[in-house]
């Protein structure tokens, strides 16, 4: 069962040291931007009571960046993933996909 | 080096892309029928659409030496209302025999509605009936892992298709390893944002490996890119992968799947 080779069989050719010169700044941007969109959130009057399922979701993945286990992008979308079994007779009526699952 | 963008919708692009796409070492195309960004209001639209995949744009790819093949079936977005989706499948076994047709797709599901899966299920037995080649289309999202499930179930309780024969499209880290395991082959779709990037699908390669595994722009109407293979191509290249693992996943492989139609030709 499985191809996968763990991220720790250094399955990538480049160094560690050469995939953050690459890559550093590219990721340090988006960190950015994220951290920026949740002040904007902070920063804006909520008309509805409760978090967003989203940023429920969104935090609790976040949380998975500083785990330290493989997989991280696998499990992250795990967390966004719906896992129920119920199918909906028709799509009449719903909204496009919100990006995460409503629990 | 050559390559195929093995799914893409050529004709929402322009002359230019063709240009280009030719320019980058793109030999051949294959597009499934998709969701135009609009419902048609009526089966005649599709007959017209696929008189465009199977008459017209092989024409225009031609003119820039570019081999265009096409897939076709009503979409899963357009699927969710089952009399409307039937008369449209009645459409397609009359073009099944035309030069560039591979076989049926993008099939799947979009909501993971009933109504989706009955229409799955009526075009995994026309494939069935008349043994063609499948190209699957995953929900996008917080959809994915449950439709992709949905969808490899019902090609399984079909009980007559070889999953070697099935292409299974949009997969992500949390899809790809039980499509391989279940024998499918895997398509990465490469988005410029929201979705799988060129940089993740050089990390999946590394992940889970180049077999049953092929790289795709899904180019199409909306923000996409019709150079993503070639781009992903060098993010490989840029990060030390060999020539031969390029060249698999952007040119062999493809070629590997799609040469089970006698009508693959390049």
């Amino acid at each position: 069962m499985g191809t996968a080779m763990g991220e720790e069989t250094f399955s990538c050719p480049m160094s560690r040291e050469a995939v953050v010169d690459t890559y550093f700044i590219e990721h340090r941007a988006k960190l950015i931007d994220l951290a920026a969109f949740l002040d904007r959130v902070d920063r804006a009057r909520s008309e509805k009571d409760g978090e967003d399922f989203r940023l429920t979701a969104m935090k609790r993945a976040i949380a998975v960046l500083l785990d330290n286990q493989p997989h991280r992008a696998r499990r992250i979308l795990d967390i966004f993933s719906d896992h129920t079994t119920e199918l909906p007779q028709t799509a009449a009526g719903m909204k496009g996909a919100a990006g995460a699952a409503r629990v | 080096m050559q390559y195929i963008d093995p799914h893409i919708h050529m004709v929402s692009r322009t002359t230019d892309d063709y240009q280009r796409m030719a320019q980058a070492g793109c030999v051949a195309v294959t597009e499934p029928a998709f969701w135009a960004g609009f419902d048609r209001s009526s089966p005649q639209g599709f007959y017209d659409y696929f008189r465009q995949l199977t008459e017209f744009e092989p024409r225009r790819a031609a003119s820039y030496g570019i081999r265009h093949f096409t897939w076709l079936c009503i979409n899963p977005k357009e699927a969710d209302d089952p009399a409307f989706a039937r008369e449209v499948i009645e459409l397609i076994p009359s073009f099944l025999d035309r030069p560039n047709v591979l076989g049926i797709g993008e099939i799947g599901l979009n909501k993971n509605t009933k109504n989706e899966l009955i229409i799955l299920e009526e075009q995994i037995a026309l494939a069935s009936k008349y043994n063609q080649l499948i190209l699957v289309h995953t929900p996008h999202l917080e959809d994915k892992l449950k439709g992709t499930r949905l969808i490899m179930d019902a090609i399984k309780r079909n009980g007559n298709i070889d999953p070697g024969r099935v292409l299974i499209d949009h997969v992500e880290e949390h899809t790809v390893q039980e499509v391989l395991d279940r024998g499918y082959w895997a398509g990465m779709t490469l988005y410029p944002d929201s979705k799988c990037t060129p940089q993740r699908a050089a990390d999946i390669i590394e992940m889970y490996g180049s077999e049953r595994i092929w790289i795709n722009s899904a180019g199409d109407w909306g923000h996409s890119d019709p150079l993503a293979v070639p781009k992903a191509r060098l993010e490989m290249t840029r990060r030390g992968h060999n020539r031969a693992t390029i060249e698999k996943i952007s040119f062999e492989n493809p070629r590997t799947f799609l040469s089970q139609c006698d009508k693959f030709r390049i």
